[in-house]
Formats: structure tokens, C-alpha cells, sequence
């Protein structure tokens, strides 16, 4: 109980803190510092709950009940007065409603509220702490060095890293109390805090384009904000409950719109479609804030609410067919997504692109809800968090010492910065390949549809021969032995080289470990809610294992080659006597050059977007109309 | 399967299989030869073939490349056995990709034009392929409710009378993975290729006979698959894969090759209509 409360309030220390101290060296320390405290006390909580299953806490007064309606006031404030001062009246009016909401509600019912548990801790908030508290801290650790060299090559942005540390610290602090709130009135004050911390550090270089796209995110999250704070009430009024946990015992009469409303919630928080653009958008903050938003909160927090309602699409009457268009919407997102992803030539739209993807199979596995797709969508969700991570930040890494971010531009990274593009053969395997993390919850997934649903396969197998795609034409770029210019240093902040180490492992470690994970974290948690778990099938983990053992185990031959006869590629007979030279037309001399396929006029986005968006709010329609 | 079987069956596939795969590929040349009006090598060139690629000396443009093939390879033998030890269809297309995988990036290490658009080819190839794969495998389980390979083929009724439509669009997809005409565009067998040798164009020696085994046991996996459609009685399964396999040397030798367009448009659009639709009538049944 002390620990999760220390969860919650800690970073918001750590945040202040970091605003009010501005020195490098200072930052340095007490971020390392909190890194390492939040990632010991996750792991305490974790070892305290361990076995406990679902603890509930009657933790709160109206007192802090009516302070967190003032914050939420303030907030909603501030936020107002920055719409109208750009001209973003649509933002301002999404504002200024849910603010009203919400007082009215405190108002008229604030005296009959009552929530017996405001706080719990299950498995899956175990699991979420320690992604948030090992992985977001792993991340800030990164920024600190990284928001350095970011101001060297953007000397145009006003230097604000205080107010950026302050608004990360405080995102850790509000995905804490998303992950732990049991009253929903409470997962909702973490909730928009998420999106207002997102708002801010989008539009962190305050350029035009920042500023277009914060608001961009700010007014879908509201959007989100508003369906959920008309699922509060409308629950409370017609079922007399706040609390997360007694959904499922509902009727079916009560449950079903609030789910809806929850699930869009969730649709435009993980950046469904139609609400993809924001997350796209986002690219344009700094590269920690992506991986932050990628991985280890705000998208997650909106695929965590959606696994949470999976037991009211299970078994409340009804709830399968409310389920199913949700599933629906994220197979659509998932396929649409993956597609699109084959026509992008930024590393951070192809990487946007994936995480879309990835979480519209979250939503997939959530929506249809059975005990099998519950285990693949936490696997999922643990896996692309740590592989995600990894991937933006080396990105980040390379963008600084290349120049772009543009995949063509990374031809022979792994002669250029060996041991990054190591981690980021690592983290792309990790997001497609067996033995490793998402093949095997996508392997879950793909059986656990074919049980449930079978026309859904038909998406996964379509989107997953694209995603095979895109990413290998990315890992063949990365692997490419090229000659290295020769004045080409690499230079990387010890922050970013400790951080990309640590990620690096903890995908592989991911992989290894996960019959430990499932054992003993998510088998519990499942039986606990369907009497049954998902049991893997131990040869085939055997299986997985092995091949893991052989992927590690087979680059040792590389050292043992000895002398080798070599010789220049073949150019059609015209190599000059240069490496990577030829002879062209005139007998002028010319690079050897390579550009990928990107398929455009078949996996272009201005087709395929507006094709997911008028999907999905078709299938969203229906997903409301079902829930009425 | 029990632990003992298994550990038979894998060990007679490593051993058999490559031989099995060899003979097919000397056939495959010798019908195709005289369907050129040619007389054809003998039946084992393929094995001549190989041996004397091994004998030769190896230049390389990167070490590196050596490693990846030699993955490649791995991959390809995990795969097959953990078909032939009846383990897990879905896990053993997963081995199968991954193995894939290792061919594309040891064609892209290299650094070389040809071998780069034979790579890129490659893996439209596999993206054309992929889909029907996957749906073939849930169109087994949705008929035979498993995913082991051991209980699909002991499965009491022909796989073909639930899952025509499965097989038809699986055929079509095999002249994608067996490299044959219309739809050899990353390489191609035939000494006709625009791209050099593609895929392989900077592999020699050893590597290249690598290659060529990992090709043999791949075909022989794929063959067992098609098996598994007919698998309650073993001769016509084999015969019916025998029967496949020479459609297909039959489509190499009467059509030209396609754009990789075509190859990737048709194959999902058969996918589509076969294998969805298989699947579809399935599900509402």
C-alpha cells in the first residue's frame, strides 16, 4: 500500500525537483538516482504482491477526493487558456466540456459517491509498474544526455529541459495511478493527466508544425476524455458504482454503453484508427518523448484499459458482440497500419506505423477477450514495450551522428556504429522474428483467434506478410558491409550507451525468461479471472529456447573463419579499382547506390488512411449502437 | 508422437531428406529437360553438382556472409524437424521464415546491386506467399482442431474433402516458394535470369551448395505439407504429391516469367478468394 502510494507521489517529487533545479550535473544525479529508486521499488512491489493476487485498498477521504477535483479544475484551466490563446477554439470547447461534466457530476452526485476500494494492485498492474518504472526510467536516463546534444543541433528551440523533465516525471507518476486506480473517477484524473503531459511535450519545440500536432493529440484524447467521463456518470447513475473491478458483475443493460464508451476511450488513447494522425504526429517531439509514448506509457495506458474491460466482453451477455467491433477496429488498425509502415522511408514513421499495428493486435486479442488472446495481449504489450523502447532510442542515437533518420541513410550501420546497430538488429528481431518476444505472443494471438474467431486471422496473416516486409528491407539496411567514410566518428552520451545496453538485453532477456513470466505472473492473474490459464505448450517452449540458444550461440563461428579469399562484388564487369566503385557510361566513376523498395502507388497512406478512417468510425458506430 | 519416434523421425529426416530432395531436383531437371525437347543431365547432377561446389576454393566478398547462409541452412533443418517430429505446424512456418530471413540479409550484406534487388524480390516473394500460408494452417486447425502436425495427419479424414479450396491456393503459392516460372523473380534455376543470379548471385562455393541443401530440405518440408492434405492414406498422399510437384514443373516450362506485381497481386488475391473463402464457408458451417 505505502509502495504504490511512494509509486504514484515520488516521480511528482522528482518532477518539481527538476523543474526548480536546472543544472546539468544535478539533473544528471537525481534522474540516475530515481531511475534506479523507481526500478527497485517496482521490483519491491512486485515481490510484495507477488502472490497475493488482486489486493484492494479502502485507501482515500472526500477531502482528497475534492483535491483532486481541484487539480483537475486547475488543470482543465490552463489548458483552456492555451487553446484560446492559439485559436484552437475546438480544443478549448472539448476542454471546457469535460470540465463542466465532471463538476456537475461532483456537484449533484459528489455526496453519494462512494467507491469501497480506490486503489488495487493485481499482476497486471505488476507488470505495468515495472514497465513503467524500468523502462520509462531507462528512458529519461537516455534524455539526459540526449536533450544536450538535441539543443547542439536545434539551436532555433528554446532550451526548456527543465519543464521537459518536470512533465516526463510527472507522465511516470500518472501512468502509477492509471495502473493502480480502482475507482474509475480516479483513473480518470491519471487518465487526462496523460494526455496533458503528452500535449506538452509535443509541443515541446513550440515550431508550428509542434504546436499543430499537439493539438492534434490534445483534441482526440479529449475526445477519448469526454467518452469516458460520460461512462462514469452514465455507470453511476444507472448501476450506482465507480469501481473498475465490479464491471463485469453487472447486467448486461448497465455494463454494455459504458464499455463502449471506455473502449473508444482506449481506441483514441492507443491511437486506433481513426485516431492513428495523432500518434504520427507526435514524431516531432524530441526522440525520448516518442519512445516514451510508444512504449512504456500513454498508448499503453489506453490498450491497458481495453484489456481490463476484456472480462466484461467475455462474459457479461452481449459483451462479445461489443467486443467484437472493437476487435474489429483493431484489426483493421493492425492490418492497415502494417501496410502503410512498407511505404515509409522515415525510421520513425515505420516505427509509429508498427507500434499502431502492434496495439491494434492488443485490441484484437482485448476486444474478443478470451483467456488465451488476454495472455498474447499482455505478452504483447510486455514485449513491444522493451523492443519499442530500444528501437526509438537508437534511432535518436543515429540521427544525432548521421545527420537524418531516413532508413536509406542507413546503409552499413553496422560498420559505421557497430554496437548500436547490434541493438537495433536486436530490437527489430524482436518485433518480428521467432525465437523472440512478439512472434511468440503473435503466435498466441493467431491461436487463440483461430478458436475464437476465425475470419480475424485472415487481418493477422494479411498484416503480418507486411510486416515481414518492411522490416527486413530495414534489418538488410542495417547489416549491409560497407566501407566506413573515414572521417566518420560516432559519438554517444554515456547515458544513451548505458540506456541501448540495458534495453538491449532486457529484449533478449524478455525471451528467455518468458516461461518464467507466464508461470508465475500471468497464469495466476488469468485463472484468477477464467478459472482456466493459457498454459504454453512446454515442448514448444522447449522449441522456442533452443532456437534461441542456436541465434546466440552461432555468431561465435564468425570469429572462427580465419583466413578468407576476398573479393569486390560483382558489377557486371565495370569495378574500378576503388571498393564500392564501378564504371559507368563516359568512363566516369560512380558509387555503388541502393535504394529499397517502398511500394508507393500499392501501400501509399493517402489511400489507405482514409480507408482505416472511414472503417473504423463505421465500425465504431455499430460498436455503440450494439452497446445500446 | 512419442519422445522415442520423434528423436527417429528427425534424425531420418536430417539424413534422409537431403537425398530425397537431391532425387526430386534431378527428376525435376530431366522432365523439364524433355519437355525442351533436350535429352537432360543425369538424374544425379544435382548431387555431382554440389559435391564439386564443395571442393572449390571460397571467395567471399564479407565473412559475414558465410554466417548468415550457414543460418540460413540451420533454419531450414529446424524447421523440417520440427514438421517431421509432429510438433507444431504454425511454430515450424515460423522456423521457415526465419530461415528466410537469413538468406535475404546474407544476399544484403554483400553490398552488391544484383544480390540487393534479388533480396528485395525475395522478400516481395515471401510477402506474396505468406498470407496462404498462414491461412492454410488455420484452415487444418479449423478442421482437425489442432495445431500438431502428429494430429492433423492422423486426422481420420481426408484434409481435401473440408479444404479444397485451401489446397488449390496453397498449390498456387508452392510455384512461388519452389522458384519456378511464372514467379522465379528473386532466382531463378533457369540460366535466364535478368538479375544476374540474384538472391545468390555472390555466393560461391560452399555457400552456394549450402544454399542449394537448404533448398532440398525445404522442398521436401513442402512437399510434406501438401502430404498432410491426404495424409489418412500414405500412398496417395505421396502420389498426389508427386502429382503436384510435376504441375509445377509443368507451369515452370509453359510460362514466362511475371513481374513481381502480378506475383504479389495474385497470390493474395487467391489467398483471398480460395483461402478466405475456404475458411469463411468453414467458420459458418
Amino acid at each position: 500500500m505505502n509502495t504504490v502510494l511512494f509509486l504514484i507521489l515520488y516521480p511528482v517529487i522528482v518532477a518539481l525537483l527538476l523543474l526548480i533545479l536546472p543544472q546539468l550535473a544535478i539533473r544528471k544525479f537525481i534522474v540516475g538516482a530515481s531511475t534506479a529508486i523507481l526500478t527497485v521499488a517496482s521490483i519491491y512491489l512486485m515481490i510484495d504482491y507477488f502472490n497475493t493476487g488482486a489486493v484492494f485498498f479502502e485507501f482515500g477521504t472526500h477531502t482528497l477526493n475534492l483535491g483532486i477535483l481541484f487539480i483537475e479544475v486547475a488543470l482543465a484551466a490552463i489548458i483552456v487558456y492555451i487553446s484560446v490563446k492559439h485559436k484552437q477554439f475546438l480544443a478549448a470547447l472539448l476542454m471546457l466540456t469535460g470540465a463542466i461534466m465532471t463538476i456537475w457530476f461532483e456537484v449533484t452526485h459528489g455526496n453519494q459517491i462512494h467507491a469501497t476500494h480506490n486503489l488495487f494492485v493485481d499482476n497486471l498492474s505488476l507488470i505495468m509498474t515495472l514497465i513503467i518504472g524500468i523502462i520509462g526510467g531507462l528512458i529519461a536516463l537516455f534524455a539526459v544526455g540526449y536533450m544536450e546534444e538535441y539543443h547542439k543541433h536545434h539551436p532555433n528551440v528554446k532550451n526548456r529541459v527543465p519543464f521537459f523533465f518536470f512533465i516526463v516525471f510527472a507522465f511516470l507518476g500518472a501512468m502509477y495511478g492509471l495502473v493502480f486506480a480502482n475507482n474509475l473517477m480516479w483513473l480518470f484524473f491519471f487518465w487526462e493527466i496523460t494526455t496533458f503531459c503528452s500535449f506538452f511535450l509535443i509541443g515541446y519545440s513550440r515550431d508550428e508544425i509542434a504546436i499543430k500536432n499537439a493539438f492534434k493529440a490534445l483534441k482526440m484524447n479529449l475526445l477519448g476524455g469526454l467518452a469516458f467521463s460520460a461512462a462514469i456518470i452514465y455507470l453511476f447513475t444507472n448501476a450506482n458504482t465507480v469501481e473498475l473491478n465490479q464491471l463485469p458483475n453487472l447486467a448486461s443493460t448497465v455494463v454494455l454503453l459504458p464499455a463502449a464508451l471506455l473502449a473508444f476511450a482506449g481506441i483514441s488513447k492507443a491511437a486506433q484508427m481513426p485516431f492513428s494522425s495523432w500518434l504520427l504526429g507526435a514524431m516531432v517531439a524530441p526522440t525520448p518523448v516518442s519512445a516514451l509514448l510508444h512504449s512504456s506509457t500513454m498508448v499503453k495506458a489506453g490498450v491497458y484499459l481495453i484489456i481490463r474491460l476484456s472480462p466484461v466482453f467475455a462474459f457479461v451477455e452481449g459483451g462479445a458482440t461489443v467486443g467484437l467491433f472493437v476487435a474489429m477496429v483493431g484489426a483493421v488498425t493492425f492490418l492497415l497500419a502494417s501496410f502503410m509502415a512498407i511505404s515509409q522511408m522515415d525510421a520513425k514513421r515505420v516505427l509509429a506505423y508498427s507500434t499502431i499495428a502492434n496495439l491494434g493486435l492488443i485490441v484484437v486479442c482485448a476486444g474478443i477477450g478470451t483467456y488465451e488472446l488476454v495472455w498474447a495481449a499482455i505478452m504483447l504489450v510486455i514485449f513491444h514495450a522493451i523492443a519499442k523502447s530500444l528501437l526509438f532510442l537508437s534511432v535518436g542515437t543515429v540521427e544525432n551522428n548521421v545527420g537524418d533518420r531516413i532508413i536509406e541513410s542507413m546503409d552499413g550501420l553496422i560498420t559505421k556504429m557497430p554496437k548500436v546497430a547490434i541493438g537495433m538488429v536486436i530490437g527489430i528481431a524482436g518485433m518480428f522474428l521467432a525465437p523472440f518476444g512478439m512472434l511468440i505472443s503473435k503466435w498466441a494471438a493467431l491461436e487463440g483467434l483461430v478458436s475464437a474467431n476465425p475470419i480475424l486471422t485472415v487481418f493477422v496473416a494479411f498484416g503480418s506478410a507486411a510486416t515481414l516486409f518492411f522490416w527486413t528491407k530495414w534489418l538488410g539496411k542495417i547489416i549491409m558491409i560497407k566501407e566506413k567514410p573515414a572521417d566518420f566518428v560516432a559519438k554517444i552520451p554515456v547515458t544513451e550507451q548505458f540506456t541501448l545496453t540495458a534495453l538491449a538485453v532486457m529484449t533478449i532477456g524478455v525471451c528467455l525468461l518468458f516461461p518464467l513470466i507466464s508461470k508465475y505472473s500471468l497464469e495466476p492473474f488469468i485463472q484468477a479471472i477464467y478459472g482456466h490459464a493459457y498454459m504454453l505448450d512446454q515442448s514448444n517452449v522447449a522449441i522456442l529456447l533452443i532456437m534461441m540458444g542456436i541465434i546466440l550461440v552461432l555468431p561465435l563461428r564468425l570469429m572462427t573463419y580465419g583466413e578468407l579469399n576476398y573479393r569486390p562484388q560483382y558489377l557486371a564487369g565495370s569495378n574500378s579499382s576503388e571498393k564500392e566503385k564501378f564504371y559507368g557510361s563516359l568512363g566516369l566513376t560512380r558509387d555503388v547506390t541502393m535504394k529499397s523498395f517502398y511500394l508507393e502507388n500499392i501501400f501509399g497512406e493517402d489511400k489507405l488512411f482514409k480507408l482505416g478512417v472511414v472503417s473504423s468510425i463505421v465500425l465504431i458506430i455499430i460498436m455503440f449502437g450494439v452497446g445500446i | 508422437m512419442s519422445g522415442i519416434n520423434a528423436t527417429i523421425a528427425v534424425i531420418l529426416y536430417i539424413v534422409l531428406a537431403p537425398v530425397v530432395g537431391g532425387l526430386i531436383s534431378g527428376v525435376d531437371r530431366k522432365i523439364s529437360a524433355r519437355m525442351q525437347g533436350r535429352y537432360g543431365p543425369p538424374i544425379l547432377q544435382p548431387f555431382y553438382d554440389v559435391f564439386k561446389l564443395m571442393a572449390k576454393q571460397n571467395i567471399v566478398v564479407n565473412k559475414h556472409q558465410k554466417f548468415y547462409v550457414l543460418c540460413f541452412l540451420v533454419f531450414i533443418i529446424i524447421t523440417g524437424a520440427i514438421f517431421f517430429a509432429g510438433g507444431d505446424l504454425l511454430l515450424a512456418i515460423f522456423a521457415l521464415t526465419l530461415g528466410s530471413v537469413f538468406l535475404i540479409i546474407a544476399a544484403y550484406s554483400t553490398y552488391s546491386p544484383y544480390a540487393y534487388i534479388g533480396a528485395e524480390r525475395e522478400m516481395l516473394q515471401i510477402m506474396a506467399y505468406e498470407p496462404m500460408v498462414i491461412l492454410t494452417v488455420v484452415g487444418m486447425y479449423m478442421v482437425t482442431k489442432s495445431f500438431s502436425v502428429f494430429d492433423i495427419a492422423m486426422f481420420d479424414q481426408p484434409l481435401i474433402y473440408s479444404l479444397p479450396g485451401i489446397f488449390l491456393g496453397f498449390v498456387f503459392i508452392l510455384t512461388i516458394k519452389f522458384r519456378k516460372s511464372p514467379f522465379d523473380i528473386s532466382m531463378s534455376h533457369h540460366a535466364h535470369q535478368e538479375i544476374v543470379r540474384g538472391v545468390v548471385t555472390e555466393f560461391s562455393g560452399k555457400e552456394l551448395a549450402m544454399v542449394e541443401v537448404a533448398h532440398w530440405y525445404e522442398n521436401v518440408f513442402l512437399l510434406g505439407i501438401v502430404c498432410l492434405f491426404f495424409a489418412s492414406n500414405p500412398v496417395i498422399a505421396i502420389v498426389l504429391a508427386a502429382l503436384t510437384y510435376f504441375l509445377e514443373i509443368f507451369i515452370d516450362n509453359n510460362n514466362s516469367r511475371l513481374k513481381w506485381q502480378s506475383a504479389l497481386g495474385s497470390a493474395w488475391i487467391v489467398a483471398l478468394v480460395l483461402g478466405v473463402g475456404n475458411i469463411a464457408f468453414l467458420a459458418l458451417r
